[in-house]
């Protein structure tokens, strides 16, 4: 009787299993802003002052240690050290480093759990990005948030347990299997609103069938269903009746939940102008607000575009103009909700940038290729550390000096916080029981509270 | 020894006692052990991960995983003393109370059960008989069950269900209905529904005849073909990235046609896993060979191609080993396998087997990565013929009218005058710019060099076949850029001409120019302070032997700098000529683009400067080779007599159709051993770091390679079809048995070792397994001994006690009823209503989804909706683009195509409601099956018989004919008074309306279409 309750992932393991392995949770939800593409550690939040010094030099050997580059700078004849060329400076009683590309990012500091020492193992986007939604490089295993769908279930019978939501333009593709649920049962596959008419797939009704038809229809449905049940008593049948009047529910309420207009003038104030227009970084976090008031456990954003490997100061500008405010306005939003205590937020990509330069290095302009070895992340909210920074990189942000923070104790840590032993939450898969972590992971207490 | 033991193993979830505990109360209606049902699960969830086959990381030099291990002696102790309890240690250490002497120990996350110490307890106490693990025996033919009732068997398969029916105080079901079991067997031969004719003809005629004229029909072959695309992981794109497209049809529709030619299971497999390796193979054998292309490729710019190839060939070993022997290899890439007897250096010997195709990790982002071969289909066969033949005819005239080419050319040339001034090759040619007809002695300055006069000049993609040329003039040698169509480097996406300072000439053609280019340059410097004419043939293929350069009409050497271009290089930047990378300092004139490659010949001629009438003046001896061919050229081609002009002109048009034609053909990936590496075993399986080295082989836990069979692929594919391995004849007829019961007897299709579940029916597994061999791997065979069968007829109908004690239905009490597969609840809503175009084969055609599904990723250009009939196809040959399927397949949880996957999930979810509803695919199905019975009966009863008939196969009852015709008055009320929804809803679709019938009664009547394909009973197989 899979799913009679409501759908999309309300199958919690409680009825899979008999007993829930759950700890005391911090968390009821989550919201992880992706920002796909690589943001650029040290032109945002890794302050290294003492690269101004070393500006077009060749990064030390004693520095690369003779690590992999990327297919794409391996030809290069030198890699020349480029300083960032945004002023830092500390903000807030926590007295982070923040440079003036995230002037709103900055008024919050204090609410910030800053990881600068996160490392992957991928150095290319696929790889690296499928890694952080599934544990594994390769394509096949579920999506973090499939996991919690399956872990966990729903806590809204209207919505799915997990959403995801896209901005930005060009830069790197994404793919469904990011918020895919691998060899789990599709029904805790992440659902993709999407900026259109219809916010999910086949939502709305066909031009010329009003709610009065369809509902007619779906009782007809039921009817005949309901007669079919009698005779060939398949308990399926049951729950297909039960589905039908779910998908009748995500017609109100989906709708509901996509149209902003209801907000009053202060939040657009507070996201900014964007969060009036479907589709828009500001909108999405505006969206993944009322989500999470509407009980929708994982709601993920990914943001297009930090894949710089060019025109940095130039394309980082306008990516921090299109999401600052709004990822801001998130946290305050919740805040101020008194939400943001049992919500995790999780700002981050799949990678960082490299300290050295990528193509012509001149005075205004320089490109960073991938770096997996460290890069900066933020949390917030749900049980993380207000205003501490995590880890050391050395001067040249290009090596972990102390605390590293590795991809599966990043996943370890989200599943704590919401209760869950990642070593206890499991699927058999071709004779194998898989989890998120793999056979990795370890809980990352020094950021808890 | 146990004392010892180090603590260093890992913690893994405990999660799959649950599945032990379920196999365990599945098997209850046996009272005596049986140590590989009940006994060895327990060891293998608890014990195997520190006492298994894995030596490396065995502790205490225990192992409980083979007989020896289990019952070996330790100074006077026995691991496991056959009833002796006492003096056995096993049961000594699951028994302790001090946690630091129990096992397993705490750090292992694992914990025995009560019962399941319990059981162990009495398996040693009663003798502790062991038994090899099932799958690991050979099948051997069981003796069928007495049965006593025997009218209910009709095949050996009933008596084999009717045996553990009785044993389970359970009896069979009624036989279905005849036209639900019409419908059933329709759906599991062809895939499609039966037509009211069909389901007619099949109640007058015997059920096995119906089953034959099925076999025989075309879909059958597609139907069987949909479950071994999921399996082998077939789709039309690369998977990676940007998930460029790729051309793998002509394999998937060598599958289906092995299918309809029922072609043996063994020769199957030979030809898919080897069928290059075999003594000359024909171009259906090498197409075949794709299976173990189908795999992703990884063309993203920054990999390193080294990681990626390891890939492949574990993608490669995976499936096979997946797919042919369920053994779940992948365990072993890593490490020795946990569970089964895989040793790490099994796999790689295996992988030594699949290494050694001249392949690039780094995959081209569109279109096939080497190795691939042109193969055209059997229509496209006999064009070609018939153009080869038509080539070699006209190459024969002209060669028999060539005997006369002196003389007629000598007589021409004796009378040529008025011989035109500016004659050129003018075919192709789509630019031509003279800078400055005066030789111009400053740097060239053209008119709007960066402006948009010249934005339309030489605007080519990667894909095109094409040249152009200058003719240059420098007095020394500085680097400057003679022709340019590029954005600035670092990015330098576009192409151009470009001087270096050495003097020598460089052709770019880039996409990102460190590491997506094709650059080659010529060897040799230019000629100093003379002009020369530059010419650039472009072969349209993006790879550097398809490149030429000639100077002066002559081919010269040059080298290639880089040869890996792997997106488009056009761009929006305009033509710069004299400008680009460096200011040039010379003089350009005569520019030139043609939207071909040119002969040589042709170069020659654009390439000389004098006029036909000077040359013709001259003596012939004194003429250059350019002068002659000019002189040629025109002769030939212009102002020659007829006969010759039309055989040469002939046999050109004829050649030039040949070559378009061979450009166009379909090509596929194919498996070609012809670059052999050395394999070594990789540690923890990462791709730089080898171990020791290997020799291609099979794992030792399995039969050896007869020493007459090659140790390569063609040798392990006879190796997995000889008949001596326990594993291929049962993994292949559970596959079988699955898609039409649902379920397989073994449910883990995929794992037949010690993790996986055990036969629910292990005689009839065997006794299908050794049935299927005998039969010359016969599958229609073995489908038909299936389909024929009283199990498989029986009536789906679920009492509440059956639901009770069977919930799964592996027992058999009653027929399969299950929810279709993603393909055929679309095909069948074709085929209803009459939409469903017919056609086998071909490129795969895009099919309605929701707009701008694909450019939502910005991972492509969005998707172009296929046009008319193609619109209609069958849904394998919907375009399966990996990284964003087509949304229907998923929503019915069709196999994502990434990898190799032979799970069945059958979820029932509210996206799929919103699908069927609301899916322009199922509602303009509703209204043109509205239309078509519309236009063919009058009276509401008729109508809703027609549509019970195509839709459900049966007549509708009393209350589902109350319930809908009473709807269907509200609607058309409704759509009476509101005809302009009524419009809308009958527009939805590309299908044209039929404008004979009323627009309320075509839209209410749609509306209860669209019901009838909304019902969990259509969805269903019943």
């Amino acid at each position: 009787m899979s799913g009679m309750v409501g759908g999309i992932g309300t199958m919690a393991l409680s009825s899979l299993l008999g007993t829930v392995p759950t700890l005391p949770s911090k968390v009821k939800r989550i919201i992880y802003l992706f920002q796909s593409g690589g943001p650029s550690q040290m032109d945002l939040f890794d302050h290294k002052p003492s690269l101004y010094e070393l500006r077009d030099t060749d990064l030390p050997d004693s520095i690369r240690h003779g690590q992999r580059f990327t297919g794409m700078t391996a030809a290069q004849d030198r890699f020349p050290v480029v300083p960032t060329l945004f002023n830092f400076a500390r903000h807030g009683e926590s007295q982070a480093w923040v440079s003036d590309l995230l002037p709103y990012t900055a008024k919050i500091v204090d609410d910030l759990c800053f990881i600068r020492t996160m490392k992957t193992e991928a150095i290319n986007h696929d790889p690296a990005i499928t890694f952080f939604q599934t544990g594994f490089q390769l394509a096949g295993r579920p999506s973090i948030g499939s996991w919690l769908s399956y872990g966990l279930g729903s806590e809204n019978e209207d919505l799915p347990a997990f959403i995801a939501l896209i901005s930005g333009t060009g830069g790197q593709p994404l793919y469904d299997r990011l918020w895919g649920s691998g060899f789990l049962p599709t029904k805790y596959q992440g659902v993709k609103f999407r900026s259109t008419k219809d916010p999910v797939l086949y939502l709305s009704n066909p031009e010329g069938v009003d709610a009065q038809t369809r509902r007619k229809m779906i009782d007809d449905v039921a009817k005949l269903n309901e007669m079919r049940f009698k005779d060939f008593g398949d308990p399926e049948i049951q729950t297909r009746i039960a589905q039908y009047e779910m998908a009748y529910r995500m017609q109100f309420s989906v709708p509901e939940l996509t149209n902003v207009d209801s907000e009053p003038e202060h939040v657009f104030d507070l996201y900014g102008e964007d969060s009036r227009k479907p589709g828009t970084y500001a909108y999405n976090c505006l969206l993944a607000r009322r989500m999470s008031e509407r009980g929708v456990r994982f709601v993920q954003l990914f943001h297009r575009g930090w894949d710089q490997h060019t025109k940095l100061p130039k394309d980082i500008r306008t990516q921090c103009m299109d999401t600052d405010q709004a990822s801001s306005a998130l946290i305050t939003d919740l805040k101020q909700r008194g939400m943001l205590d049992d919500t995790l937020v999780i700002w981050g990509g799949e990678f960082g940038r490299t300290v050295y330069c990528q193509g012509q290095l001149t005075p205004e302009d320089y490109g960073r290729d991938h770096h997996p070895r460290c890069f900066t992340i933020w949390m917030a909210g749900g049980g993380v550390k207000p205003g501490f920074t995590y880890g050391t990189t050395d001067d040249f942000s290009y090596n972990i000096i102390d605390k590293p923070v590795y991809v599966h104790d990043l996943h370890a840590t989200i599943l704590h916080q919401l209760g869950i032993d990642h070593t206890q939450l499991t699927y058999k898969f071709q004779g194998r029981h898989y989890r998120l972590t793999d056979v990795h992971g370890n809980v990352v207490h020094g950021i808890l509270t | 020894m146990f004392k010892t033991r180090s603590r260093s193993n890992r913690p893994i979830g405990s999660l799959s006692l649950v599945a032990c505990l379920i196999s365990i109360s599945f098997s209850g209606g046996y009272a005596k052990f049986d140590f590989d049902r009940d006994i060895r699960p327990i060891l293998s969830d608890n014990c195997f991960q520190c006492h298994g086959p894995d030596a490396k990381h065995r502790e205490g030099n225990l192992r409980l995983d083979t007989r020896n291990g289990l019952f070996a002696d330790l100074d006077g102790y026995k691991v496991v003393a056959p009833g002796d309890l006492e003096n056995s240690e096993l049961f000594f250490r699951i028994s302790q109370e001090d946690p630091q002497e129990r096992m397993p120990p705490p750090e292992a996350d694992r914990h025995l059960t009560e019962d399941e110490i319990e059981l162990l307890k009495t398996w040693i106490s009663e003798g502790a008989e062991w038994k090899q693990h099932w799958s690991m025996a050979p099948p051997k033919m069981p003796d069928q069950p007495e049965i006593d009732e025997h009218d209910w068997v009709k095949n050996p398969i009933d008596a084999f269900i009717l045996k553990r029916l009785e044993k389970d105080g359970l009896e069979p079901s009624k036989p279905a209905d005849p036209r639900i079991l019409a419908r059933r067997i329709h759906f599991d031969i062809t895939g499609l529904p039966p037509n009211p004719e069909a389901i007619e003809d099949f109640l007058k005629t015997p059920v096995i005849e119906s089953i034959q004229k099925l076999f025989n029909s075309q879909s059958y072959g597609e139907k069987m073909a949909i479950r071994w695309l999921d399996a082998a992981r077939y789709a039309d794109t690369s998977g990676y990235q940007n998930d460029g497209w790729r051309e793998m049809w002509r394999w998937r529709d060598w599958v289906i046609e092995a299918y309809n030619a029922n072609m043996p299971f063994d020769q199957f497999t030979i030809e898919q896993l080897a069928g290059d390796l075999l003594p000359t193979p024909t171009l259906e054998q090498m197409i075949a060979t794709g299976f173990n292309r189908n795999h992703r490729g990884n063309a993203e710019g920054g990999i390193i191609p080294e990681e990626y190839q390891v890939e492949y060939v574990v993608d490669r070993v995976d499936t096979t080993f997946t797919i042919w022997q369920g053994v779940t290899m992948g365990c072993a890439r890593c490490h020795n396998h946990k569970y089964d007897s895989i040793s790490q250096k099994d796999y790689y010997q295996v992988f030594a087997m699949f290494n050694n195709i001249p392949e690039n990790g780094r995959a081209w982002k569109e279109g096939n990565s080497e190795p691939w071969l042109k193969a055209p289909t059997r229509n496209q066969q006999d064009e070609l013929a018939a153009l080869i033949k038509r080539d070699l005819e006209t190459r024969k005239i002209w060669e028999k009218a060539k005997a006369n080419y002196q003389m007629e050319f000598a007589d021409w040339e004796s009378s040529a005058s008025n011989l035109p001034e500016n004659w050129t090759v003018t075919d192709g040619l789509v630019v031509h710019e003279y800078v400055n007809p005066d030789n111009i002695k400053e740097p060239i300055v053209v008119p709007n060099l960066n402006g948009s006069a010249y934005a339309h000049l030489g605007n080519f993609g990667y894909f095109d076949e094409f040249s152009f040329g200058v003719r240059l003039k420098v007095d020394q040698f500085k680097e400057g850029t003679v022709l340019s169509r590029m954005v600035p480097v670092p990015e330098g996406r576009g192409y151009n001409l470009h001087l270096t300072g050495k003097g020598t000439l460089q052709a770019n053609f880039v996409q990102r120019w460190l590491d997506d280019s094709v650059k080659v340059e010529i060897k040799e410097p230019i000629p100093l302070g003379e002009w020369v004419h530059i010419w650039v043939n472009y072969g349209g293929t993006r790879r550097a032997k398809d490149i030429d350069i000639y100077l002066n009409g002559e081919w010269v050497p040059h080298k290639i700098n880089y040869d890996f271009l792997n997106q488009n290089f056009s761009s929006d930047e305009p033509m710069r000529i004299g400008k680009g990378m460096a200011d040039l300092d010379g003089t350009v004139d005569d520019v030139r683009f043609y939207d071909r490659m040119l002969t040589e010949n042709e170069i020659r001629v654009v390439f000389e400067q004098s006029t036909l009438g000077s040359i013709v003046d001259l003596a012939a001896n004194a003429r250059s080779r350019s002068q002659k061919a000019k002189l040629d050229h025109f002769f030939i081609s212009q102002s020659g007599p007829k006969y010759l002009r039309t055989a040469y002109g002939d046999w050109q048009n004829a050649n030039r159709m040949l070559t378009k034609f061979d450009e166009v053909l379909p090509t596929v990936m194919v498996m070609r051993d012809e670059m052999p590496r050395i394999t070594r075993v990789l540690e923890r399986g990462i791709y730089d770091q080898p171990g020791e080295k290997v020799v291609p082989g099979v794992p030792a836990s399995l039969p050896p390679l007869p020493e007459d069979y090659p140790a390569n692929r063609l040798g392990l594919a006879k190796w997995l079809v000889s008949g001596q391995n326990p594993l291929t004849a049962r993994v292949a007829i559970n596959r079988l048995w699955r898609d039409l019961f649902g379920t397989g007897l073994v449910k883990t299709t995929e794992d037949f070792g010690v993790q996986g579940e055990r036969p629910s029916h292990p005689q009839l597994l065997d006794w299908l397994a050794v049935e299927f061999m005998e039969s010359g791997w016969d599958i229609q065979h073995m489908l038909r001994l299936m389909l024929t069968s009283n199990t498989y007829q029986q009536s789906s109908k679920l009492s509440p006690e059956l639901l009770e004690k069977d919930p799964e239905n592996r027992l058999l009490a009653r027929g399969p009823r299950f929810r279709l597969p993603a393909e055929m609840i679309r095909d069948q809503a074709l085929a209803a209503s009459g939409l469903l175009h017919h056609e086998i084969g071909g490129p795969s055609v895009k099919t309605y989804q929701p707009d701008g599904l694909w450019a939502d990723f910005a991972s492509d250009k969005d998707y172009v909706l296929a046009e008319g009939k193609d619109l209609y196809r069958r849904s394998l040959y919907t375009y399966w683009k990996r990284t964003v399927p087509p949304p229907m397949m998923i929503n019915f949880d069709a196999a994502g195509r990434e990898a190799c996957d032979e799970a069945i999930r059958r979820t029932n979810t509210p996206l799929q409601a919103l699908n069927l509803m609301n899916d322009v695919t199922f509602v303009e199905a509703a209204r043109v099956l509205a239309q078509r019975i519309l236009s063919a009966e009058k009276d509401e009863e008729s109508i809703l018989q027609n549509v019970f008939s195509r839709v459900l196969s049966r007549p509708p009852n009393g209350d589902e004919i109350k319930v809908l015709l009473s709807s269907k008055n509200r609607y058309y009320e409704k759509y009476t008074k509101d005809p302009d929804a009524a419009q809308a809803l009958i527009s939805f679709g590309e299908r044209p309306v039929d404008p004979a019938i009323s627009t309320a009664t075509l839209a209410s009547w749609t509306m209860i279409c669209s019901t009838l394909l909304n019902l969990d009973e259509t969805v269903s197989k019943e």
